[in-house]
């Protein structure tokens, strides 16, 4: 089984997760022992079967379009959290570059 | 009344008629929780504190004339549901510090029938596990034997209410996380139908999957727990909005007339011989009890292991991209936001967390969603319908909940060797049905000196929790497998 299947550098930016050449080293035949082990799953036949989008059967959910105020966070409690926060916003690093 | 040993039943019976107070219960086991926790690393945090000021409430509305289901008893609960004011981790650095905003629909169900609230546990890092080695925190010990692991991944739920630190616990089961922890732990862990329990408030692994469930020292607490917690919410779609049947009123002492499966597939010629005999034993128990065994078959049981790390992990990789560094958790700087990202999740995730990301991810990514998610949803789908084939010969599917006892800290480092240890629990888990581990007697494995725990696990139809926790009832007072294990010191004292 080639340990190189997954294109794990390529998967990880997907991810948005830095890898260590150790991660990396790591995980690669990690996650090639187990993709063979999945790979059994060719052999059942699903031909004519569909997904399972739900094992509980249920229709569409709705609910009457009313407030509810105690299950809504207040300014000051959704910020409570952040690890960066100014006035009423949630601070982050530059998101779209300089023009040149 | 002794707080500490008592049934959450006799708890609440005495609260309410005011032989005991629940302040004075509180005064009990916290100290007792902070000694016994000293040794099994079963609590990521105590909270005493909040325990004192629900046990003035309580005992407020007591003497104002109410009478509560769970009146006084002290109950645990797993670090990845929150409740207001008490830091919630997941087990996850990336959390480390996370101060919960309000509080999940189960815990709050706990809370208002009267429950104090002794401390949240210690688990897997998001409940990936089946151990509780990855908790990126303590290590929770096994209280049968303190150099074996608790099973995982609702670690300190099953190891707080064994080492009697807690009378019920809440964990949280997405692929046997309440049942296998439970076998090794010579407790009750009883997961529900999907969707019974309200997921409002826990923190998601794996959404089509995830449901809460109690763990007790008897199936007459988790019934009684069980009842409190589950119904409607509208706070969770997926929550189901069918009459909840009361369990607790409905556990029986015969099994007359009940047809119990044994599956062909989970057959025991792979266990080792004391294991086996064990299992053996306990259908023999079954039959005795006037139970009618019959054979039946799941053919697609064997791909459960394999559809679930195809679903797990890309469900898993789908909620975990909320944890980014900007609204709640840690940052780590970088010089774009895309760094801050990347550097973030680096720093906050632990190594099973981040495979099963990368898992997920891949499975989700372009060119492989047909070949890898769709025909797991596939393969889901045929795994129910043996289920639904299998029970119109029978009533509940018995089975083992675990091949073996607790192992050795350390002794399954390779991933897939690990995930072998839900091959019991995982089928049940993607039909949806409500199953669970019931201690079913001991063995002493070849590289111990000291019994450990086996678990029973019992699987029955969607929706008939009721007929399943009579079942369990009857069992378990016929056999009384969890008394006649003796405890370690700490945890008798």
């Amino acid at each position: 089984m080639p340990t190189d299947r997954i294109d794990i550098r390529h998967v990880a930016r997907l991810a948005r997760l830095a890898l260590t050449d150790a991660e990396i080293a790591t995980f690669a035949p990690q996650l090639g022992s187990l993709m063979t082990h999945v790979d059994a799953l060719a052999e059942l036949d699903t031909e004519r079967v569909p997904a399972t989008a739900q094992v509980v059967p249920s229709r569409n959910v709705q609910r009457d379009d009313v407030l509810r105020p105690e299950t809504i966070l207040s300014r000051e409690a959704a910020l409570a959290n952040a690890p960066q926060a100014q006035g009423a916003y949630f601070r982050v690093p530059r998101i779209i570059a300089e023009e040149g | 009344m002794d707080p500490i040993h008592d049934s959450a039943r006799a708890i609440a019976r005495d609260v309410n008629a005011r032989a005991v107070s629940a302040a004075e219960i509180a005064e009990t086991l916290i100290p007792r929780a902070a000694r016994v926790d000293a040794e099994l690393g079963a609590y990521r945090e105590l909270t005493p504190e909040l325990m004192r000021a629900q046990a003035r409430r309580v005992d407020q509305r007591i003497a104002d004339g109410d009478r509560l289901a769970l009146a006084g008893v002290p109950v645990a609960i797993k670090d990845n549901m929150c409740l207001i004011g008490t830091h919630t981790t997941a087990g996850s650095k990336i959390l480390e510090g996370f101060t919960a905003p309000y509080t999940a629909t189960a815990v709050q169900r706990l809370l208002d029938a009267g429950a104090l609230p002794i401390g949240k546990t210690n688990l897997d890092e998001f409940a990936m596990g089946s151990s509780g080695e990855n908790s990126a925190f303590e290590k929770t010990k096994n209280p049968y034997d303190l150099e074996r692991v608790p099973g995982g991944s609702s670690a300190g739920s099953a190891a707080s209410v064994a080492g009697y630190a807690a009378t019920v616990s809440l964990g949280s089961d997405t692929g046997g996380s309440i049942r296998e922890p439970a076998a090794f732990c010579n407790v009750v862990g009883f997961k529900p139908t999907y969707g019974r329990v309200s997921r409002y408030g826990l923190i998601a692994f794996a959404s089509s999957l995830d449901q809460i469930g109690p763990f007790a020292r008897s199936v007459e607490d988790a019934a009684l727990t069980y009842d409190t917690i589950a119904g409607k919410d509208p706070l969770d779609a997926t929550s189901i909005d069918r009459a909840v049947e009361a369990t607790a009123d409905g556990l029986r002492d015969d099994l007359r007339g009940v047809r119990v499966g044994l599956v062909k597939e989970f057959a025991l010629d792979a266990l080792d011989a004391a294991t086996r005999a064990c299992y053996e034993s306990a259908y023999a128990d079954l039959e005795r009890l006037g139970a009618e065994l019959v054979d039946v078959t799941l053919p697609t049981a064997e791909y459960g292991l394999a559809t679930y790390y195809l679903i797990a992990p890309a469900e898993c990789s789908s909620n975990l991209a909320r944890f980014d560094g900007v609204r709640y958790g840690l940052r780590v700087d970088g010089a774009d936001v895309g760094e801050m990202y990347e550097r973030t999740r680096a720093a906050g995730f632990g190594p099973e967390v981040k495979r099963r990301i990368l898992i997920g991810t891949y499975a989700l990514s372009s060119g492989y969603y047909d070949a890898y998610y769709l025909k797991a949803q596939k393969a889901r789908t045929r795994i129910g319908e043996d289920f639904a084939r299998a029970f119109e010969r029978c009533d509940v599917i018995a089975s083992p909940a675990a091949s073996s006892p607790a192992f050795r800290f350390n002794a399954k480092s390779d991933p897939v060797t690990m995930y072998l240890m839900d091959y019991y629990t995982i089928p049940g888990s993607l039909a949806g049905l409500p199953s669970l581990s019931i201690p079913c007697g001991s063995v002493v494995p070849e590289d111990g000196t000291r019994a450990m725990p086996l678990g029973l696990q019992l699987t029955s139809p969607l929706f008939t929790e009721r007929a399943l926790l009579g079942v369990a009832h009857a069992y378990e007072r016929a056999t009384l497998h969890a008394e006649k294990l003796a405890l370690p010191e700490i945890c008798t004292t």
